[in-house]
């Protein structure tokens, strides 16, 4: 099909405005951060920093436990996410290969989970938590995001086991392997790359969450990034900005760089749920 | 059990025994994820749904009773609620509505053949990858009365003094609909631009062989194409927006005055600020049960004006 000239200049247009709005927030707390204080306290505010400094980097990690912070968000993602995947590949090769009862149930599970308020899920939650003693520690914070991970991993799993053929199994089946066997040996190495896709996924969504660590964690030196960075606004208030912007900015760098390397197959992922429904 | 000497039994009539293990292998793989599902989501699930029946309070000596409908008759007459429940809505129509159109143009362009595609799709959905607590502290310097660019813009326009965006009471709820809209756009564009690539391209040609316009080959083609997905994501939006809390939170904290305190932070103070689990927990179902009751009535009607 031709488009005619003035009407792809046009969508060009409309292409930078779009990119201007997505990416100019995230350019003004590049900026932010690398601006010193005098900078920050001018009525003038530029685009780019005339004196760039990185002591606001400095200051970020003398006011705010920010190494302890990221080492507690490390041990909770690394660990949410790798039991994550451990625990759902199997079922979600279920749910792709079986039409049984069970396997209805758990993709109703994975819709009805996305529609109820967190706040009706927290209460019972910290209560039980709190009868186990897991409350402000981090392997009671795992196990949430292992289980509020699940829909989505499962739902991306899904997909990928889909996509590996069926003939496979059925040969090696017909050699005389069991479900397990057949499982272990033939699907999972091809479904790897996916597996390991959905662990980064379920990764960057411990690493941003925000209310259950907000809810479950007390103390300063247990707490997650994001929960240090709601405190850096709360107890500075706004008069540090560049320290703020500083950490933020940190703290969005691992989700970034591995979101880079996923992004095909997410989209992917969706893809291929979009076609089965 | 049953459920799996059911599905052996079906089978096992006309397979080898050996397949009667490999049923148990079944079971065995999906032991690990649905025990931690029931007890960690389904379990406080009616958990939460049961507590929202009682008098249950952070703290206290005494045993927790049952105390019927108390909560919800409570509710009822309890205006803040409703104020926020009202803001909620407010909050959820109008993020998931502009982002779904906003969305949707985002996704036509990125379906064109342009150059550096490559670049505004990845550039696109940046927001995705960031923590919501970063989001929000981004559109704080943003917004900043004084260090924030969206103030020093406008006044370089001539476009009027600087207003103090979060704080105001008139400028509060439509400058963080506008962080949640940005916030959302990924996923949206996303899922559309994925329903676009599954539209056949055939039928886009014969269309304008046939001499339809832009918009025509567009409501012909692409829109029933694309549609049952834009219902989905819209819905799920929708959900996702009415029961969002970390955005708002970092922003305003519910303020000024409540102008922007969403029914989840209304919930979440009651529960963990005051104590009152059984009223905090009422306060979900009945987010629940509205939002069920809305999605019905819009997927419904959706459904049949397809049918026309």
């Amino acid at each position: 099909m031709r488009t005619s000239k003035s009407a792809r200049a046009a969508q060009y247009v409309a292409l930078l405005a779009y990119l201007v709005f997505l990416a100019f927030p995230f350019l003004w707390l590049i900026s932010t951060a690398f601006k010193p204080a005098k900078e920050l306290g001018s009525l003038d505010p530029t685009w780019i920093p005339e004196n760039p400094t990185l002591q606001n980097f400095r200051q970020a990690f003398d006011e705010q436990p920010l190494f302890q912070a990221g080492l507690n968000s490390l041990i909770v993602a690394l660990s949410a996410a790798l039991v994550a995947v451990v625990i759902a590949t199997p079922m979600a090769y279920v749910m792709a290969r079986h039409r049984n009862r069970l396997a209805k149930a758990a993709t109703g599970w994975v819709v009805v989970s996305q529609a109820f308020p967190f706040v009706l899920i927290i209460i019972p939650l910290f209560l039980i938590l709190k009868n186990l003693h897991l409350i402000n520690a981090l392997p009671g914070l795992i196990l949430v995001y292992v289980v509020w991970s699940l829909p989505f991993a499962l739902w991306m799993l899904v997909g990928y086991v889909r996509a590996v053929p069926a003939e496979l199994e059925e040969a090696a089946a017909v050699d005389g392997a069991g479900k397990l066997r057949t499982f272990l040996s033939v699907v999972a190495p091809l479904l790897a790359p996916g597996v390991v896709a959905t662990a980064m996924f379920a990764f960057i969504t411990a690493w941003n969450e925000f209310f259950f660590a907000l809810v479950l964690l007390k103390t300063p030196e247990k707490q997650t990034l994001p929960v240090i960075l709601n405190r850096f606004i709360g107890t500075e208030g706004v008069a540090d900005l560049g320290p703020l912007a500083a950490a933020a900015f940190l703290a969005t760098i691992p989700s970034l760089v591995i979101f880079a390397i996923i992004q095909k197959r997410i989209t992917g992922g969706m893809l291929a749920g979009a076609v089965k429904s | 059990m049953t459920l799996a000497t059911a599905t052996k039994s079906r089978r096992s009539a006309k397979k080898k025994p050996a397949q009667r293990v490999a049923d148990h292998g079944a079971w065995f793989l999906v032991l690990p994820a649905l025990i931690p599902i029931l007890v960690l989501s389904v379990g406080p699930l009616l958990y939460g749904i049961a507590l929202s029946f009682t008098d249950a309070q952070s703290g206290r000596t005494e045993p927790t009773q049952w105390i019927g409908l108390l909560n919800f008759q409570d509710l009822l007459h309890d205006t803040l609620f409703w104020d926020s429940f009202r803001i909620g809505l407010l909050w959820a129509v109008g993020v998931t509505v502009p982002q779904f159109f906003l969305a949707l143009g985002l996704a036509l362009l990125l379906n064109q053949n342009l150059r550096f595609r490559w670049l505004a799709r990845a550039l696109a959905i940046i927001p995705w990858a960031m923590p919501e607590v970063v989001v929000g502290i981004m559109w704080r310097l943003v917004y900043h009365p004084d260090a924030g660019v969206l103030n020093e813009t406008l006044s370089s326009l001539g476009l009027g003094e600087g207003r103090d965006w979060l704080t105001g009471t008139a400028t509060a709820l439509f400058a963080v609909i506008v962080v949640g809209i940005w916030a959302g756009m990924p996923q949206t564009t996303v899922a559309l631009l994925a329903g676009l690539q599954n539209t056949p391209r055939e039928l886009h040609e014969a269309a304008a062989m046939d001499g339809a316009g832009a918009w025509r080959r567009f409501r012909t083609v692409t829109w029933p194409a694309i549609k049952p997905i834009a219902l989905a994501i819209s819905a799920l939006n929708f959900i996702w927006n009415f029961n969002s809390f970390a955005l708002v939170y970092v922003l305003t904290q519910g303020g000024p005055g409540g102008r922007t305190r969403l029914p989840m932070l209304f919930a979440y103070e009651e529960a963990f600020r005051y104590g009152q689990f059984g009223y905090a927990a009422a306060m979900g179902c009945v987010m629940v049960a509205v939002i069920s009751v809305i999605l019905a009535f819009y997927l419904v009607g959706r459904l049949k004006g397809g049918d026309e």
